[in-house]
């Protein structure tokens, strides 16, 4: 029994039965949004992890870690901050947005606050064209919505969570 | 045989068998359609577009069914979007135009997408002059670049992925042949790709980085110069080398191979080899070679070389000029006479065991074939027939793999068991442990380690689902390796085999046989030259005047031996290095290496092979047969057997198993297929055409006897309380001379020579990495210990040449050595 | 006023809810359906009405399920969950408010063709949504309308939810079934199709979630009232993502066949600041750019009309520019995504998405100069016609219809 058995016995079993016997590939990638919930990232002991169980290569793991957008392969800010500036949003200032954003926390898209809280990234086209500016907080292997946004109300989203989040570690 | 399809490509009337390709088609009515993704042995995928042509079906009426006909009466031909000759099958009036603008254009278009990316870093790159690329852009491309070169993706050239094999990022097409070989054919899924899009690129996170025995072929098939050896790598251009064909003697397959090699000022102007390739030859090695074959010719550069006789003076071995040692070598067998005892291994090549055999016919000494392993005799019988080929085995045919860890002792035929699983054989594998061909086959039988005979009388019954599969095959072939087993035992083995392929009718026809997984290349010359093993050597030996040992190195292999030997009153010995046999020698002998010589040797499948002089050879060496025929001289026994061709059609006349072979006929080739090789090397990749010989496998022994139940298992060793059962077993790379001069090789041969289940080692006392003292009889030796929870319990696994001289299963004393650093707990 | 098929949740609160949405008739189709029709007939029925494919093909749903061989089993069904085209919100909005009546469509058609075991793929962002559908499947499993041997028949049926991580492809029918068998999202090469071997290389139907939303209506209220909404050809109705720069962005449920100008100028109530419209684009990123006329607003929204101004109608996700948008600034947007979402499969779209953002970003940055713009037309037709799959021909639809369309944008660009 691996680490990530050890820790999620009942979602690694539940994962597992979704597939036929002969399947279990397909349960990488469900593994992998498990190992995620934790650390916010893919380290490569847990893709060592998900190899094991899945009984495929590390590098077939790996690969498919490296494939998919949501997957990261190193740790960033505790709340990813992912703002739309696809198409959609482009047309109804979603770059006047990011850039607020950017202003008021001091990075640039791409870069981690100093206390490495928050990371801000733009990213494609997230289904909520009818609601812009929007932005996706992506927090362990939890995904949320924030739409009809404001650079204030964001900033004051994060300032709440920032404080819940230092809570919890102290 | 498929039906026969006809259409027409660029004008010209083709017929293939229904399901072929339509670039397979083409390429066999000489017709070029550049490819990148597409190789002949792997699943076609689409993938790179270079292969866009325009594909034409005859029109057909929905009503009615029937084709819609032109004016003229000819059918009308429907045109659609450019497709991939490297996906579509043929089909029956399809009309392909591979040269039209619309085709040239798309060409040009891939072209030119491929090169944005590209560095075009030509001049310094290791395929320039055979590279795919290079050579379509010539043909098909652009004349410059649209591209602005700074906006060119930018990656880390030099990558290494692992200790061999070396990416360049920036050069990779993305054609993926590289992941589907690893995946695909050999099953070790060990590179893949990382990201999407533009900067997908080629990574390993296996550990050792790449880590598959197959990994060289990469190197041959990737179609850019993308991926090279770390070994070859900035070696040289490849037009400047020459290639030289060969035939790999790392173990009993027999893959042809290519030394490429060349003149260097580096090399003070010697003439050496700078890779090593594989050579087409699809009856055994297709296009493929192991690492071990690819990168442990090395050992031809060694330092350690011998360069010159050695005589025993005053106790010590002198160095002294040729004369004086063959002289010495012919005073000492003089004396010895009749009483000399010969011993000549595997790694002879059959000229130089049928000198030997020669000259101990004139003494009346005596001569035994040196072999690890047994059942030649078996094979000359029952062994693979002329006309077999591993590839033609599938559905309907059985192979059964018997005490084999074929990966670790016979890559290539791991590979192509393991294909023909893949295409439908019933493979049984029987095996005291798990091995990586497990999860290939139809039927695993697990026995305990020295109830292999049990585990084939089961199989002989015939009433398990196994046995049934075996006997109810329309072909059946069985490897038989010596996992855990010394030679008396593979010879008993060997027997009952035979019995089961005789008693099934599996014998004597095409693609149907026993082999036997040897452990030196040549060893079947040994046994179709007449030569045979003697399970009583060591008395022989003890009880000779004096020795004569080629091609062989008995005193580091069996603390038995090197006893007997220690009382021989002379040891003369052929070597190309200072061996343990030879430190105890007084006379010694050097000689030279395969790839400096002429010759032949006959491989596992019975294929008799020719290998050709690839580098001059060291100076000092002589070939072996040279220097038995010399010594015979002095003795006053006129062998004149002056050169390979001349003796090889002396041996053809007067030994039955030779008969109606010349070195002509063996130099023999035909077409194959895939076609590789040749100008378009886009197509196979860069492994070489034969044009050197496909070598002959030649009739079985008509005197078949009925096997009896002859050779018989000994009794298993007796285990005493406090004792264990230690066997030997094989590993790919190991601590032997050969593999141990290759520098890149070092980090791959395992440290521990002692392997157990880790509940046994807890028993013990003993920890992974840990060090073990095993002791039998009055020997005691030192090894590190490595825990494998596959392991049967209760057996201690001891790996061959890895310093501890175990060659049968034997009882054995187990203590942790006390000097165990804390670290190890 | 047209009937609603699909946003169902906008008059009756709380459908999401299974207490509400049983009440309001929920699964009575179903459980009918697996108590009293013979999987053929309801296969017939859906081909009777006509209901052609969501996701943006447009294919005939009932011939899609009638194309899964009898030989060969087990047969699977998967929803397609991963709406990523930019533009396009309509499936989220089912998804989140009106799941049953998705499920009941996806279970429906699971029996149609006897799958036992359906799945559906969600796009990883709808992370939420999926935890949902798994709390709501567990309670369709503890209310008996899914399991082993239902009400009392032979037929069992369980469904799975995958999640995915973040690749547009995956909407892509081959590379979502890659995508749930452990593999990187890329399209598989056709044949075999899906039909013959799709999941786990069985006979696979896959479906949007729209188009199974559809499929509880057409089997309660009968073929004849489902075709009483949109064409002939394109029966029933659709739902309309509108956005970009129209007042009221939003989804809108409108017979197939209702025309630009409705949906832009009648729902959406007309151009932010009352802007003059210049160009739209029907199907998402993946559009050619309409130019706005008048005949081209009069233009109804079907399957066989949008072809005709050339372009295609997709997933309708109708993305409004006006007066104030350079087209060139529009396309270096879409480049860039067909960009980041290349699988990297195949060589003209890896090389050429990733060329062509180059091109469009110095365009866009004053930093290009007029050949740049037949630079870019030129690359763009070199992918034409010779990509793996569809991403790649998508990605040069607003590219080539740009510069034929609105060269003068580009112009203006690149002379700065
Ligand atoms: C690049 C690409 C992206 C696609 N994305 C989606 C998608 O997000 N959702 C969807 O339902 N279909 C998508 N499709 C279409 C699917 O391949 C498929 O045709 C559809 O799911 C079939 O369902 P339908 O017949 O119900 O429309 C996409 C196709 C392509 C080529
Ligand atoms: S490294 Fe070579 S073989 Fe592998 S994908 Fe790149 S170009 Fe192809
Ligand atoms: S697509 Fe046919 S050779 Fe690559």
């Amino acid at each position: 029994m691996n680490s990530l058995e050890k820790k999620y016995p009942d979602e690694v079993a539940s994962i597992l039965a979704r597939y036929p016997e002969d399947q279990k590939r397909a349960a990488i990638i469900p593994l992998l949004h498990l190992t995620q919930r934790d650390a916010g990232f893919i380290s490569i002991h847990a893709m060592n992890d998900v190899a094991e169980i899945t009984r495929q290569s590390i590098t077939d793991v790996a690969s498919i870690a490296g494939y998919y957008t949501l997957f990261h392969d190193h740790p960033e800010g505790k709340i990813r901050l992912q703002v739309c500036t696809d198409v959609a949003c482009m047309l109804r200032g979603a770059q006047e947005y990011l850039a607020e954003l950017s202003r008021g926390l001091g990075i640039q898209p791409g870069e981690t606050t100093a206390d490495g809280l928050v990371t801000l990234e733009e990213v494609k086209c997230v289904a909520a064209c009818d609601h812009v500016p929007v932005f996706q907080s992506q927090i362990g292997d939890a995904i949320e919505f924030h739409e009809n946004q404001t650079s204030q109300k964001t900033l004051d989203w994060l300032r709440s969570m920032s404080a819940s989040i230092k809570g919890e570690g102290s | 045989m498929d039906k026969l399809v006809s259409l027409t490509i660029d004008g010209r009337a083709v017929q293939a068998p229904a399901g072929t390709l339509i670039i397979d088609a083409a390429k066999k009515a000489g017709i070029v359609i550049p490819v990148f993704c597409y190789h002949p042995k792997l699943e076609p995928v689409g993938m790179c577009r270079m292969c866009l042509v325009d594909i034409g079906r005859p029109a057909i009426d929905r009503a009615t069914g029937q084709p819609i006909l032109n004016p003229d009466g000819t059918p009308k031909i429907q045109f659609g979007k450019l497709d991939t000759a490297c996906t579509t099958p043929i089909s029956e009036g399809m009309v392909v135009w591979g040269a039209t603008e619309k085709v040239m254009s798309a060409r040009k278009s891939m072209l030119e997408f491929l090169l944005t990316s590209h560095p075009l870093d030509c001049p310094i790159c290791d395929k320039g002059g055979e590279c795919p690329l290079q050579n379509q852009t010539m043909k098909f491309g652009p004349g410059d670049s649209r591209f602005i070169y700074d906006e060119k993706i930018h990656l880390r050239k030099k990558m290494p992925l692992g200790d061999l094999i070396m990416l360049d990022r920036e050069r990779c097409i993305q054609c993926a042949r590289c992941i589907r070989f690893q995946d695909q054919v050999v099953d070790e899924p060990v590179i893949g790709f990382y990201q999407r899009g533009r900067p997908l690129e080629i990574v390993s996170y296996s550990e050792p980085g790449f880590d598959s025995i197959f990994s060289g072929n990469t190197t041959d098939i990737c179609p850019v110069g993308a991926l090279t050896t770390t070994d070859f790598r900035f070696g040289a251009r490849p037009w400047e080398m020459q290639p030289e064909a060969s035939i790999c003697t790392q173990c009993p397959v027999g893959c042809n191979i290519n030394y490429d090699v060349r003149r260097e000022a580096r090399s003070a102007g010697k003439i050496v080899i700078k890779r090593v390739m594989p050579r087409q030859n699809e009856s055994v090695n297709e296009i493929w070679i192991c690492d071990k074959g690819r990168f442990t010719y090395h050992y031809v550069e060694s330092p350690q070389r011998l360069t010159s006789p050695l005589v025993r003076q005053n106790g010590e071995l002198k160095p002294v000029p040729w004369e004086e040692a063959l002289t010495a070598a012919a005073d000492k067998i003089r004396t010895a006479g009749s009483n000399l005892v010969t011993v000549a291994g595997g790694r002879l090549l059959n000229e130089d065991l049928y000198a030997l055999k020669q000259m101990n016919q004139a003494i009346h000494g005596s001569i035994f074939h040196y072999s690890r392993m047994g059942g030649a005799g078996w094979v000359n019988r029952v062994g693979m027939a002329p006309g077999s080929n591993l590839a033609d085995l599938g559905k309907g045919d059985a192979i059964l793999v018997f005490a084999s860890d074929l990966h670790e002792e016979a890559p290539i035929w791991w590979l192509r068991v393991k294909q023909a699983a893949d295409r439908g054989a019933a493979l049984i594998v029987a095996n005291a442990r798990p091995t990586r061909l497990n999860k290939h086959a139809a039927h695993g039988i697990k026995y305990r380690y020295g109830e292999e005979e049990s585990a084939l009388q089961e199989l002989l019954a015939g009433e398990s689902d196994a046995a049934k599969a075996f006997s109810s095959s329309k072909n059946a072939v069985i490897f038989l390796g010596s996992d855990g087993m010394g030679a008396a035992q593979v010879e008993a083995a060997a027997a009952l085999a035979s019995e089961l392929l005789v008693k099934t009718d599996h014998f004597g026809k095409p693609n149907n046989g026993l082999v036997v997984v040897w452990q030196a290349a040549n060893e079947l010359g040994a046994s179709m030259l007449g030569l045979s093993p003697s399970p009583t050597l060591g008395e022989k030996l003890g009880a000779a005047m004096g020795v004569y040992i080629a091609g062989a190195d008995p005193v580091a292999d069996d603390p038995d031996l090197n006893d007997a030997i220690q009382r021989a009153a002379f040891v003369i010995v052929q070597d190309m290095f200072l061996s343990e046999t030879a430190k105890l020698a007084d006379v010694v002998l050097p000689v030279q290496a395969v790839m400096e010589r002429e010759g032949s040797l006959v491989s596992g499948e019975r294929r008799v092979q020719l290998v050709y002089p690839a580098i001059p050879a060291l100076e000092g060496t002589r070939p072996d047969f040279s220097i038995t025929n010399e010594i015979a001289a002095r003795l006053d026994v006129k062998l004149d057997l002056s050169a390979p061709e001349q003796i090889f059609d002396r041996l053809a006349q007067s030994e039955r198993a030779f008969s109606g072979l010349s070195y002509e006929r063996l130099a023999e080739t035909q077409p194959q297929w895939p076609e590789v090789g040749d100008k378009d090397l886009y197509f196979g990749g860069t492994s070489f055409k034969n044009k050197e010989g496909l070598g002959v496998v030649p009739d079985l022994s008509h005197e078949m006897a009925e096997p009896s139940a002859g050779a018989k298992f000994q009794e298993r060793a007796a285990v005493q309380y406090g004792e264990w059962l230690a066997v030997p077993v094989t590993s790919v790379y190991h601590q032997d001379v050969y593999v141990a001069s290759a520098e890149l090789l070092k980090n791959r041969i395992p440290s521990e020579a002692i392997l157990m289940h880790p509940a046994d080692a807890t028993a013990l006392g003993a920890s992974s990495g840990g060090k073990l003292t095993l002791k039998w009889g009055i020997h005691s030796y030192e090894g590190s210990l490595a825990v494998d929870a596959n392991l049967p319990q209760g057996v201690i696994l001891v790996r061959r040449d890895m310093g501890i001289p175990l060659q049968q299963p034997t009882a054995v004393r187990v203590t942790p050595a006390t000097n165990q650093s804390e670290s190890d707990r | 006023m047209s009937e609603i098929f699909l946003l169902r949740h906008r008059e009756i609160p709380g459908l999401n809810q299974l207490r509400t949405y049983t009440a309001n008739g929920g699964f009575e189709t179903w459980m009918q359906a697996v108590k009293t029709q013979k999987p053929a007939d309801i296969i017939q029925i859906v081909k009777d009405s006509g209901l052609r494919g969501r996701g943006g093909a447009g294919f005939p749903t009932g011939m899609k399920w009638a194309f899964l061989p009898n030989n060969i089993w087990p047969h699977y069904v998967v929803a397609n969950a991963d709406e990523s085209e930019p533009g396009t919100f309509k499936d989220r909005e089912i998804l989140e408010l009106n799941p049953f009546q998705f499920l009941e469509g996806l279970m429906i058609s699971s029996f149609a063709v006897q799958a036992h075991d359906s799945y559906i793929y969600f796009r990883g962002e709808f992370a939420e949504i999926y935890r949902k559908f798994e709390d709501r499947i567990r309670e369709l499993e503890e209310k008996g309308f899914i399991g082993e041997k239902l009400f009392g028949t032979d037929y069992s049926l369980h469904l799975h939810c995958v999640l995915g991580a973040g690749a547009y492809i995956c909407g892509e029918e081959t590379a979502l079934l890659e995508s749930i068998e452990g593999r990187l999202g890329q399209p598989r090469l056709r044949p075999p199709f899906p039909a013959v071997a799709g999941l786990f290389e069985k006979p696979t139907v896959i479906n949007n979630v729209e188009t199974l939303t559809n499929i509880p209506i057409i089997l309660s209220k009968g073929v004849a009232y489902f075709r009483s909404q949109g064409t002939d050809k394109s029966p029933g109705t659709k739902i309309f993502c509108l956005s970009g720069r129209v007042k009221k962005p939003g989804n809108y449920e409108l017979p197939l066949g209702t025309t630009f100008r409705e949906l832009i100028y009648g729902h959406g109530e007309g151009i932010l600041n009352d802007a003059q419209i210049k160009a739209i684009m029907p199907a998402g990123a993946s559009s050619s750019l309409i130019p706005a006329t008048e005949q081209a607003l009069d233009t109804p929204m079907d399957y066989e009309s949008v072809p005709a101004l050339g372009a295609q109608l997709g997933s309708a996700s109708v993305i409004i520019l006006d007066e104030t948008i350079n087209i060139a600034d529009l396309v270096n947007s879409t480049v860039h995504f067909f960009m980041h979402e290349s699988c990297g499969k195949c060589t003209p779209c890896r090389e050429g998405t990733y060329w062509m953002s180059h091109i469009t970003q110095r365009i866009v940055e004053g930093k290009a100069s007029k050949p740049d713009i037949d630079l870019l037309k030129s690359v763009a037709t070199q992918m034409q016609g010779n990509c793996f799959c569809a991403l790649g021909e998508f990605s040069i639809m607003a590219p080539l219809s740009g510069i034929e369309k609105f060269r003068a944008d580009f112009e203006a660009r690149v002379e700065k």
